[in-house]
């Protein structure tokens, strides 16, 4: 920009649209491979002429893998968690930047603590909670001795019992339960001019009130950020899911994409499986490209 | 940082956190307690009660050569794939950052393989390196048997790691991309005023300046090399062959839901858990002392 610099600029073509070669090569082998039938799939190498049974194709893979209902189901789960993650993230903010009761910053450190260790890590517990969400209070009842309390006074036997597996508040709550979105509100938050919550004081308006008016309509690009990030992120959840929907229908669309992987025997139907993997990576390609701005703005004030 | 104006009322305050709360709670602190006592008892799969064992689960997994097979494997695989993933990232964010013609298609593009699932990509790559179809079938054509990942654990372990550093390259350039652009232009025509060519200029101005979000990146790829390679390890390899890319996070769920061994796998989740802690807190301590800011 700043010189000329022919044969660098020569160089940084080249290297660029290597670059994009590699990182479109993949969307366009698929969409390739979804169009061919099963002889042409398998030729080696395959022909990078599209053929001519790409509906064929896709309608093969949507009712195979039943992806109607899933995508709705990747939708309502991805939907769920991005909504989650935006109230609560910001109720939490609100309470940890706009209030000074004690054990605050006890508070602020027990939601920092979770951004260490991510799901996949400690599944195997997360699963048996989730198989009944309401063990953790049992077992606190027991150990104060609340449930012998109880039995002894009314006869009746404490034993909380709710189980989330193969439902929708299974799939969704515990991808809420990380503290991404609190940190990107708190930032947010501490840069609201004090002035205006004096202002807000002044004209008699209390907490709630200034959360609702004040607040919440000057955050909406944060939400806007916030939701895309964590709807791509929940849609393409793949190890919760499959663990806790042995019912297909609780299942998603990522993880029925195992049903696509053709068998060792015979003829492998790339064709079916590559139209599959394109009917599943298409809603968050379009997110991204649809919502690149609020993505690559959510992604920088998330993690830092 | 703290605010000046507050609201008075503490019950509200406390009232706003309550769903936050519970929620980790639930989902998070109680799981992560019951690892770690799973962990020091011999837990029966489905009830039947625990007993405790102490370290007993820690030393009969730390003496088992299959899980130090999967901590190798997991490293190779954090190793390779990071330096892989952040080294093309920089490159095509460094000249993308040039601003010559072309740069915004570049821009849009390049951010793509970030939205894809990794299941999703796992099963493209799947195609694309099939040892019978797809592209890389053409090599074995001339030389049969030279390449399948079915086979070979080399080759299964190669592919993983294309799969996954082609959707890391595009969430790094994301950070890199904004990293450069954060930089004052002033700083480099001054630089460029003063005679310093494009390659001094990055090394001098552009790199050191961004040295934190190399070392952010870095810990970000290494973490989610451990978690997100789950779904493309399951739809690539399987773990296979012969445990050559059997991921910890893999093994824990194999060990934990198809072996019902929920004390190995517990065991298992809290080692992993304290690596994940470990490096963490040496991104705090250590690394962000050294790094330039700007």
């Amino acid at each position: 920009m700043v010189e000329r610099t022919p044969f660098l600029n020569l160089f940084t073509h080249l290297i660029l649209f290597v670059g994009f070669v590699f990182c479109v090569a993949p969307f366009v082998v698929v969409a390739i491979a979804a169009s061919h039938n099963l002889r042409d799939v398998n030729d080696v190498p395959m022909s990078l002429l599209p053929g001519s049974d790409f509906w064929v194709n896709i309608k093969t893979a949507w009712v195979t893998a039943g992806l109607g209902p899933k995508l709705l189901n990747s939708f309502i789960v991805a939907g769920g968690v991005a909504a989650g993650k935006v109230i609560i993230s910001a109720l939490t903010a609100f309470s940890i930047v706009y209030f000074r009761f004690p054990g605050r910053m006890f508070i602020f450190w027990l939601i920092f603590v979770t951004l260490m260790l991510p799901l996949e890590v400690r599944i195997v517990p997360t699963y048996a909670v989730v198989a009944n969400v309401l063990s953790p209070y049992q077992a606190i009842f027991d150990v104060i001795g609340l449930s012998w309390l109880i039995e002894k006074v009314s006869g009746v036997q404490v034993s909380l019992s709710l189980g989330l597996l193969n439902s929708y508040p299974g799939l969704i709550l515990p991808l809420v339960a990380t503290a991404t979105g609190t940190f990107l509100y708190r930032q947010f938050f501490l840069t609201v001019p004090d002035e205006l919550t004096e202002a807000a004081r002044m004209d008699g308006a209390g907490p709630l009130r200034f959360f609702i008016d004040v607040l919440l309509p000057l955050s909406r690009n944060n939400m806007a950020a916030l939701g895309t990030i964590m709807f791509l992120w929940a849609w393409n959840q793949y190890l919760w899911p499959l663990l806790i929907t042995t019912d297909q229908s609780h299942a998603m669309a990522v993880t029925e994409l195992k049903q696509l992987i053709p068998n060792v025997g015979g003829t492998p139907e790339w064709h079916i499986a590559m139209a599959g993997t394109l009917i599943v990576m298409l809603p968050p390609l379009l997110v991204v490209v649809l919502m690149q701005r609020w993505i690559v703005r959510g992604l920088i004030a998330t993690e830092k | 940082m703290e605010k000046r104006v507050t609201f008075s009322s503490w019950t509200i305050g406390i009232l706003f956190a309550v769903p936050q709360l519970l929620l980790i709670f639930t989902f998070f602190y109680w799981p992560a307690g019951q690892a770690v006592y799973w962990s020091l008892t011999l837990q029966q799969p489905w009830g039947g009660g625990n007993i405790w064992v102490g370290l007993d689960n820690f030393r009969s997994i730390l003496s088992n050569a299959d899980y130090w097979n999967s901590i190798t494997a997991s490293l190779v695989f954090a190793g390779i794939s990071t330096g892989l993933a952040m080294f093309i990232a920089l490159v095509l964010a460094a000249l993308t950052d040039r601003q010559l013609a072309g740069s915004r298609l570049y821009r849009v593009v390049l951010i793509w393989p970030y939205g894809i699932a990794a299941p999703a990509l796992a099963l493209a790559f799947r195609f694309i390196l099939a040892p019978e179809a797809g592209f890389l079938s053409a090599i074995n054509r001339m030389w049969p048997g030279i390449w399948d990942p079915g086979l070979d654990g080399a080759d299964a372990m190669a592919s993983i790691i294309v799969a996954f550093s082609w959707k890391y390259v595009g969430y790094n350039f994301i950070f890199f991309l904004a990293a450069f652009q954060a930089i004052p232009r002033s700083l480099i025509e001054a630089a460029a005023m003063d005679g310093s060519g494009v390659i001094r200029r990055f090394w001098d101005i552009q790199f050191p300046l961004i040295t934190p979000t190399i070392f952010f990146l870095l810990v970000i790829n290494i973490t989610e090399s451990f978690q997100d390679s789950f779904g493309i390890v399951d739809i690539m390899t399987s773990g296979g062959p012969a445990n050559a890319t059997n991921l910890m996070v893999y093994k824990i769920y194999s060990d934990g839901f198809k072996g019902l061994d929920y004390s190995g796998a517990a065991a298992q989740s809290i080692i992993l858990m304290l690596l994940i802690i470990v490096l963490t807190i040496f991104q705090f301590r250590f690394i962000e002392r050294r790094v330039h800011y700007g």
